[in-house]
């Protein structure tokens, strides 16, 4: 493992959502933080920085990830897939998201793009995951907002879709 | 919002050069503030400034306050600390992890003082003061009586008396608080992007803290906001701090807030102990109701506080006929967080009084429940009704709604479900509520804090405007601004919607923006998202100004196609002749002769095609003579009824059926409607079951994760079943009452009724955590067994006071373990973390030690002295410990027996922990006692039997001691 000094700045280089881009991080700055803050990755959401609420969630190298638990240099030549790569470039919504947006499983939208995230690394690894299982995975994340019964029509009927 | 473009404040761009500060905050929940050290913080590089008290104190004055009581507060601490959390100084530099690092620079010396927690402790004679200036804690004292409640009470078959302790809780957003503030030295312009969201109220607040006119304070807010609930209106200190900041740095200053900083510091609801009596006859009906309400504001009183005690003042009867009533309002600060907005302002606290006190009564009435609900609720008939506390009730059909929601939700088929689980020995209640769910506030509910003989003197308050504006543009193209200052409740398709009925065009063709802005846009003191003021305000303003603009189309198309402006009709883009739908004109040429023909218009008709929408519904007047008020515009009405069962070995409630009604009027909206309405109720489950900000006897705050704070997630919120019924009012054009508060109101007096049905309690305090309910049920839990022989933390409890006592043998005589424990330079070596022991006075050291909690670690300056010394049997050993992470002082006994093989240690100790290890570390904390302990020990023992292969360790020189610590020479 390479050794970095406590105040110096190393380069991070990474593909975000297809695009490989590079910025300075301190071996102490947060994944999150680096995402959001070097690379302008306005996906990223932060609620408590302490690995609870889940809306910082990302995928790294496919898997879900809460990016407020990850240090920044540990995601050097990852691959980090977040919400906003989810839209076609023209902004057409993917068929998770055209889900959330029919059963208003949104309101404010700040723990929304963690959630997709999940639902997307879960499925991919469990494709035949079933009610019961879908909600043990959206037991890690919060949403203040919606009581999260949009949250559970949109993923069951998006899980349902993807199968089919 | 989806497509994950959404702008929240935090995502806005920043001028170039924009610094980012860091907080820095009390330890103590009550301390005078000795000194503050700024010269590290300030030497560090990349720190460009650190502000304290002294600095705002300077520029700015004390935020205005409701009361007249001399309670000042400043956006940092002057002089005294009053909460655990509360801002001390704030550290401006080039990044937030610099300014983070500087913080921990900061050297503060305060003077604990004895703080008051508990409401009844605060409200006692002799009590710590608060705020000494004022000279007592409970600092507004109001009486008000309706009717003739004793006369009531004593002609009452059945008196009913209960009292309830409300729990302090919070929705807290999922986003925390931003501000970016900057400031124009030029004109003289404070210019503020932050997520505030009302009231504005706190405008004149901040502008006048800030010493400038309203003009030169510009409110910003972004596209989005991360979810308010009312919360985001406590934001307003900040933007103070951050202004101040700005203005001394000549950049802008951004701040982000923690999670743990809004957990601790941000906001609560009130806590409030009410005493509720309720009189009634032998059939169950009610006839007066007494309240003696103590709300808690915590250390400083924040307008619009106390809102939450009086918003519901009107309607403190709830959806009941009840003719008569006594209220005692008093308000009580003690050293807890400031209270303010939050979901519900007022209503949960009052509905769980009310509808405790209903259950009760027919319980002591041997009635059905149902039936007592049923017969005192108002009648149909009776409407508009004027509650004796002063609301109007315009429109409604309770019992109808009761009818459909225990017909569709089958509440027969529930009470057989209880009996059959209840024969089966399960635990299984039944519970009930029925509240009112008041929309859109009168402004000046407040005043009735106020004599009516204050009131005559400072004027009447009442009233609530609002704004919207709709313009179409010279190619036809549509867009609409408004002050509701939305959050995530969807307004921007409900407005969309309103304008596209009028104008006839599909809502997508519609551009809402809904950011606000105080320089540009219409507002007044009433702006803002809170109290379910959209659909009955903002709603009504956009829906008055779409129909000017249609009025006007219609005008310009009359001339045009030869027919009176009574016979235009808008579909599909096309403006045409009602009759004659072929003599028709497209909308945008229509909106187009305002802009490019203003020559051609109707006479006497302006030209543009812009128009402001402003309501101000004439029902909300200004409380009268007798203290009744109107307190809000609209009063909706929400009945639910659940099936709990109780686990009787964990003492867990799980909610197994969950039915709730909601008559709001004409539904603007069913998606988002209902969407606001699961979210209520998720709160709601909440705060019955989890949610609760906890502190420790001496204002240690206690829940300052989500790990402590427990905010539900879907395995704890089932979907209700919904019910509907439409009594449109008959007070805005729109037919629509709020909706979004019934069941923060509800849903967690009606879980605590069935829990209550379930154990067969008379009362019960919310939240209702297994621990709770075991204690009811099994008794409190015994002592944790003496399995070990290390017990730290057998005694620790949720005041985060750490004890523990156990026992380690050391394979040495009694006198060389007393020789290593009362040399300094021995301890240094075998005290885990230790940098520095350094003798200060006889038996008196002072330690730097490094220790970590869970996800935290922090170098602490410890102070520890040497007492009751019996060599070599025992000494005692006191001291405190103190750093950026909290404070913590204690005592422990340690006793040396000789033993075969050794030396047996026995000790005991007790230490109080405050400051951020207590809020965030506090569940790990038995165990890091333990983990440490045994450290302590394992060293000390190495330690002795280092010194016995080498002969006198203790007289190594020091640097051949610090090579060996560090594990290379020696
Ligand atoms: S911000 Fe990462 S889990 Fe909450
Ligand atoms: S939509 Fe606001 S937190 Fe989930």
């Amino acid at each position: 493992m390479p050794q970095i000094g406590r105040n110096e700045r190393v380069r991070v280089s990474l593909t975000l959502d297809g695009k490989k881009v590079s910025g300075l991080a301190e071996p102490r700055m947060l994944l999150s933080d680096f995402l959001r803050q070097q690379l302008s990755a306005g996906a990223v959401h932060v609620g408590c920085e302490h690995g609870v609420c889940g809306a910082c969630t990302i995928r790294v190298d496919g898997r879900a990830v809460r990016s407020c638990l990850m240090f920044a240099v540990q995601a050097q030549g990852c691959d980090i897939e977040t919400a906003a790569g989810l839209a076609g470039e023209d902004g057409e919504l993917d068929a998770l998201q055209k889900a959330f947006r029919k059963n208003h499983a949104l309101q404010c939208g700040y723990c929304t793009p963690g959630i997709l995230m999940s639902v997307t690394s879960f499925l991919d690894s469990n494709p035949d995951a079933g009610e019961d299982e879908l909600k043990d995975m959206l037991g890690g994340h919060l949403c203040r907002c919606t009581g999260y019964v949009g949250i559970m029509r949109a993923v069951l009927e998006y899980a349902a879709a993807r199968r089919a | 919002m989806l497509s994950a473009s959404a702008r929240f404040t935090d995502d806005m761009p920043l001028r170039a050069g924009t610094l980012h500060a860091a907080v820095l905050r009390s330890p103590h929940a009550h301390a005078e503030i000795v000194s503050i050290d700024t010269t590290a913080a300030e030497a560090r590089e990349g720190v460009v400034a650190v502000l304290t008290g002294a600095d705002v104190k300077d520029v700015t004055t004390p935020f205005l306050i409701v009361v007249k009581e001399p309670m000042d507060q400043w956006c940092l601490a002057v002089d005294r600390v009053r909460f655990t959390g509360e801002a001390v100084a704030v550290v401006v530099a080039q990044d937030r992890y610099i300014a983070e690092d500087a913080v921990d620079d900061i050297a503060v010396v305060y003077k604990p003082l004895p703080a008051v927690i508990s409401p009844l402790d605060a409200a006692k004679d002799g009590a710590p003061l608060v705020h000494e200036a004022v000279g007592r804690n409970v600092v507004s004292v109001r009486e008000f009586t309706y009717g003739d409640p004793d006369r009531a009470f004593a002609e009452a078959d059945h008196h009913v008396d209960l009292t309830i302790d409300y729990p302090r809780n919070s929705q807290t957003p999922l986003e925390g608080y931003v501000v970016v503030a900057d400031y124009n030295r030029q004109d003289g312009v404070y210019d503020i992007l932050s997520n505030f969201q009302g009231p504005f109220t706190v405008h004149p607040v901040m502008a006048r803290a800030l010493c400038v006119p309203g003009s030169r304070l510009r409110m910003r807010t972004a596209p989005f906001s991360g979810g308010g609930f009312g919360v985001k209106q406590a934001i307003f200190p900040y933007v103070v701090m951050c202004a101040v900041a700005a203005r001394k740095v000549g950049r802008p200053v951004k701040w982000v807030e923690d999670r743990l900083e809004h957990l601790t510091a941000a906001i609560a609801a009130p806590n409030r102990v009410v005493r509720v009596e309720a009189a009634a006859t032998k059939d169950g009906r009610v006839t007066a109701l007494r309240y003696d309400q103590l709300d808690d504001y915590g250390a400083y009183l924040r307008p619009p506080m106390p809102g939450p005690l009086y918003r519901q003042h009107g309607v403190m009867t709830g959806p009941y006929d009840i003719p008569n009533m006594a209220i005692t309002n008093r308000l009580v600060m003690t050293n807890k967080t400031p209270s303010g907005m939050v979901r519900g302002f007022g209503g949960p606290q009052s509905f769980y009084a009310l509808e405790r006190v209903m259950h009760r009564v027919a319980e002591v009435a041997g009635l059905d429940r149902l039936e007592v609900i049923r017969k005192n609720l108002v009648p149909a008939d009776a409407f508009p009704y004027r509650a004796c506390g002063g609301a109007l009730l315009d429109s409604g059909n309770y019992q109808k709604a009761v009818d459909i929601a225990v017909g569709k939700g089958k509440l027969a088929a529930l009470m057989k479900r209880r009996d059959a689980a209840r024969k089966e020995g399960r635990l299984y209640g039944i519970g009930m509520a029925a509240v009112s769910d008041p929309a859109q506030s009168n402004m000046g509910y407040l005043s009735t804090i106020q004599t009516a003989e204050e009131r005559k003197k400072s004027g009447h308050k009442g009233g609530n405007i609002s704004f919207a504006t709709v313009n179409m543009e010279p190619l036809g193209a549509i867009s609409v601004t408004a002050d509701s200052i939305p959050q995530g409740q969807g307004h921007a398709t409900v407005l969309a919607q309103i304008v596209a009925d009028q104008l006839g065009v599909p809502p997508d063709r519609i551009t809402v923006n809904t950011e606000h802005d105080t320089h540009k846009d219409p507002w007044s003191i009433a702006t803002g998202n809170y109290s379910c003021r959209f659909s009955s305000a903002t709603a009504v303003a956009c829906h008055k100004a779409a129909v000017e603009i249609r009025a006007k189309l219609a005008r310009i198309a009359a001339q045009r196609l030869n027919v009176k402006a009574a016979d235009i009709d808008f579909a599909d883009g096309m403006v045409f002749a009602r009759n004659n739908p072929g003599n028709a004109l497209k909308l945008h040429r229509v909106a187009g002769v305002a802009h490019w023909q203003p020559g051609e218009l109707p006479e006497g008709m302006e030209p543009g095609m812009r128009a402001t929408g402003v309501w101000a519904p004439p029902e909300l007047e200004p409380p009268n003579d007798q203290d009744q008020i109107n307190t809000s515009l609209t009063y909706g009405f929400v009945f639910d009824f659940c099936g709990v069962e109780i686990d009787r070995d964990t003492g867990q409630v799980r909610i197994d059926k969950y039915v709730t009604m909601h008559d709001s009027g004409t539904i603007l909206n069913p998606l988002l409607k209902d969407g606001q309405t699961y979210g209520a109720f998720a709160w709601g489950v909440g705060c019955a079951l989890m949610e609760e900000f906890v502190y420790g006897p001496k204002g240690e705050f206690l829940s300052g994760t989500f790990a402590d704070y427990l905010p539900p997630t879907i395995h704890e919120v089932p979907e209700p079943e919904l019910y509907h019924l439409e009594t449109p009012t008959t007070l805005t054009p729109l037919g629509a009452k709020g909706g979004a508060e019934g069941n923060v109101m509800s849903t967690p007096v009606c879980l605590a009724n069935a829990v209550c049905d379930a154990l067969g309690l008379e009362n019960i305090n919310l939240p209702m955590t297994p621990a709770k309910i075991s204690a009811l049920i099994h008794g409190e839990e015994p002592a944790r067994p003496d399995t070990s022989t290390d017990k730290a933390g057998a005694g620790a409890d949720r005041s985060r006071a750490l004890t523990g006592q156990g026992s380690h043998t050391v394979p040495a005589a009694p006198e060389q373990v007393w020789a290593a424990l009362i040399d300094a330079d021995r301890l240094a070596a075998v005290i885990p973390g230790c940098h520095e022991l350094e003798l200060v006075g006889e038996n008196e050291y002072r330690a730097l030690v490094t220790l970590g909690v869970g996800p935290v670690s922090g170098r602490f300056k410890a102070r520890v002295k040497l007492s009751d010394m019996k060599p070599p049997d025992a000494v005692t050993l006191s001291g405190d410990l103190a750093g950026p992470l909290g404070a913590s002082s204690g005592s422990g006994r340690v006793r040396l027996t000789g033993v075969a093989g050794g030396t047996r240690v026995d000790y005991d100790y007790e230490v109080e922990i405050t400051g951020r290890v207590a809020a965030i570390g506090g569940r790990m904390l038995d165990g890091a006692a333990g983990v440490v302990i045994n450290q302590f020990f394992r060293r000390l023992t190495k330690r002795i039997h280092g010194a016995d292969k080498t002969g006198d360790a203790g007289q190594l020189p020091f640097w051949r001691r610090l090579a060996r610590k560090l594990g290379f020479g020696g």
